[in-house]
């Protein structure tokens, strides 16, 4: 088990380095040179363009200045946003809670209808409620979000006036935002509604952003339904008669989460690549609306930094599905 | 999907063309959604190549005085605007069957680009020395490391946003899946005998990459293309909606939805029908995927 954990540990950093690399290059490969779109309009003169530069690195060999640059990644310096003027690591930890929550409850949507649509479409197999749960899961599969999204808006925010459009708490709230999930610090400032229009905001991004893993989710507990209810145990139960729900809940359930597991654990990126769309729709002020800005505000710094720490992130939830995986499945710490 | 049917010994021995082209085609017909989605891509197509044809207006012709004005079946509609007007006065139909073209260009380009790119890569990488095959892999690791529409977003803010550097973008971000793919394959077609033989015989490396091995790896494949295809057009339409993609006026479906984003809570029909258009078309194409899927892997069709 050992050896599987560091063996996974060793990929890892050849594949951190490279990412690295790539968010590195992506500062010098943008159009423009960053010091004269930091100055914006008002001009640069020779001898302060120079001081910048120098100031930056930007004077020194690619090599030297990657160098100094992975050694500040790796004591937390990714820069500083040009429009912020504020370090980015410190920007996107206290957007990254916003991001968080909000991943969080796509995915518990998404898992507590997910999984046991998959399951009783599996044990109805071609009957009419595996297919109509089938049907909508492809569709779900194949949603543009950010169409859905506008959707959800004008019938839900529109027509029936239930939820906000926009932000993730009503203006005339305020406390300290002590640790940025808002649905916990509108709970505990006390102040009587607070907590009601923060779930009210949550509603629709959450249902938004959960839509696809909800999808992927349902079709993949069913295929691995499936295969589990076919095996040899499971007849062997039937034979014991032991009851039906039983047989499904627990014992094919439980070997079929392991694919679903994998499933769950690879939606995280899907998860952060679906929030940069619906944190712009939405206003939602987390990572995937920083980043959209960002972009269209050319703050190289926050860009790069942002892609980094993503891709870090996704890399070590990667990681980390895989272990789990290997201490579920034995089989697979052998190869 | 019946018992009878996959009994006989598949004919493998004889491959021949039409006979493996009417077995698949036995197989797809017996999904009766993939048989729905491929009329649907094949509407999708005909519009695509047609289009300007069938139109009734002219796509980025604006009518001034007919600005946002309802589907025909609502209040205020005209059969001279059948899905209603946008906020300049361009016949949304029109526009919708212009955009047509756009996301089919898109979904052929794309995959056409990532799917010979990582075909090639991946065979490559199946035959290569291990210390090659270890680095294309870190690298395509490193790419999927990043959620792929993130990394899109980027690599178009680097090139400068247009539907050109977006299916460029997008076909990057996609191809690391056909190598993959590709490389499992070739790796375990590698071991089979066949292979052997013909390296016996005297066949060179080329040959073996590309001629003995590759046709045996395309039934995954081809199935990946198709899923892909749809990808394609989300992604795209997604990149077109945060206005890194297709520019105005472009009638792509992405774009008009975010043309039209503020129009939403005052006329409905401009943001649901270019969605729908997308929903319908990657909903069929996925349906026929999936279809595929069946028809191609040999293990679904025992099921």
């Amino acid at each position: 088990m050992l050896n599987y954990i560091l063996g996974r540990l060793l990929t890892f950093v050849p594949t951190f380095i490279g990412v690295t690399l790539i968010s590195f290059g992506f500062i010098r490969m943008l159009p423009g040179d960053p010091i004269i779109v930091m100055a914006g309009e008002r001009g640069l003169t020779e001898e302060r363009y120079a001081e910048l530069s120098a100031q930056f690195g930007f004077d020194r060999p690619l090599p030297v200045q990657f160098w100094e640059y992975l050694t500040g990644v790796l004591q937390g310096d990714l820069g500083t946003s040009f429009v912020t003027k504020r370090p980015v690591w410190d920007e996107f930890f206290s957007l990254f809670p916003a991001t968080l929550e909000l991943s969080v409850c796509a995915m518990i949507f998404a898992v507590a209808l997910g999984l046991p649509a998959g399951v009783i479409a599996a044990v109805n197999r071609g009957k009419f409620f595996d297919r109509a749960l089938m049907s909508t899961a492809l569709v779900g599969y194949s949603m543009p979000i950010f169409w859905w999204a506008l959707l959800l808006i004008i019938v839900v925010s529109g027509t029936l006036q239930w939820t906000p459009v926009s932000g993730r708490i009503d203006l005339l709230y305020y406390f300290p935002n002590p640790t940025g999930f808002m649905l916990y610090d509108s709970l505990v400032s006390g102040q009587s509604g607070a907590f009601g229009s923060a779930v009210r905001h949550l509603v629709l991004p959450t249902i938004v952003l959960g839509t696809i893993p909800l999808a992927v989710i349902a079709r993949q507990t069913r295929s691995a339904m499936l295969e589990v209810l076919s095996e040899d145990y499971i007849r062997t139960a039937r034979a014991k008669g032991l009851n039906p729900s039983r047989i499904n809940g627990i014992h094919a359930l439980r070997n079929a989460l392991i694919p679903v597991i994998t499933v769950i654990g690879l939606s995280v990126g899907t998860l952060l690549a679906g929030a940069i769309l619906t944190e712009t729709i939405f206003s939602w002020p987390g990572i995937g609306k920083w980043m959209v800005d960002s972009i269209f505000r050319r703050d190289y710094p926050v860009v790069q930094g942002g892609l980094l720490l993503i891709a870090v992130m996704v890399m070590i939830v990667n990681l980390i599905v895989d272990m789990l995986y290997g201490v579920i499945n034995p089989k697979i710490r052998k190869r | 999907m019946t018992e009878t049917a996959a009994s006989p010994a598949p004919p493998a021995e004889a491959p021949e063309r039409p006979g493996r082209l009417r077995e698949f085609w036995f197989y797809f017909r017996e999904n009766r959604g993939a048989v729905a989605g491929l009329w649907v891509f094949a509407g999708f197509a005909f519009l695509a190549l047609f289009g300007p044809w069938i139109a009734p207006h002219d796509a980025t012709e604006q009518f001034r005085d007919f600005a946002l004005q309802p589907p025909v079946w609502q209040e205020g509609g005209s059969w001279t605007y059948v899905l209603g007007t946008d906020p300049l006065g361009r016949d949304m139909l029109s526009r919708l069957i212009e955009g047509a073209r756009y996301s089919f260009f898109v979904g052929i380009v794309v995959v056409s680009v990532a799917a010979s790119g990582g075909i090639f890569i991946g065979v490559l990488s199946g035959f290569a020395p291990k210390w090659v095959d270890t680095i294309i892999m870190r690298v395509m690791d490193i790419i999927l490391a990043f959620p792929s529409l993130l990394l899109a977003l980027v690599l178009v803010a680097i090139l400068g946003p247009s539907l050109t550097n977006a299916m460029i973008a997008i076909a990057i971000v996609l191809q690391p899946h056909y190598v993959r793919l590709t490389r499992a394959s070739v790796l375990s077609e590698r071991q089979k005998d066949y292979v052997t033989s013909a390296r016996v015989v005297g066949a060179g490396r080329l040959r073996l990459m590309f001629i003995t091995v590759l046709p045996n790896c395309l039934a995954p494949i081809i199935v990946q293309a198709a899923l892909s295809f749809s990808t394609a057009i989300l992604d795209a339409a997604a990149l077109g909606f945060l206005g890194m993609g297709a520019q105005p006026p472009t009638p792509e479906w992405g774009t008009m939805l975010a043309e039209a984003r503020e129009f939403i809570l005052r006329a409905w029909w401009v943001v649901t029908f270019p969605g729908l258009a997308i929903l319908v078309t990657v909903l069929a194409i996925n349906l026929m995927g999936d279809g595929l899927r069946d028809a191609l892997d040999p293990k679904m069709k025992r099921s």
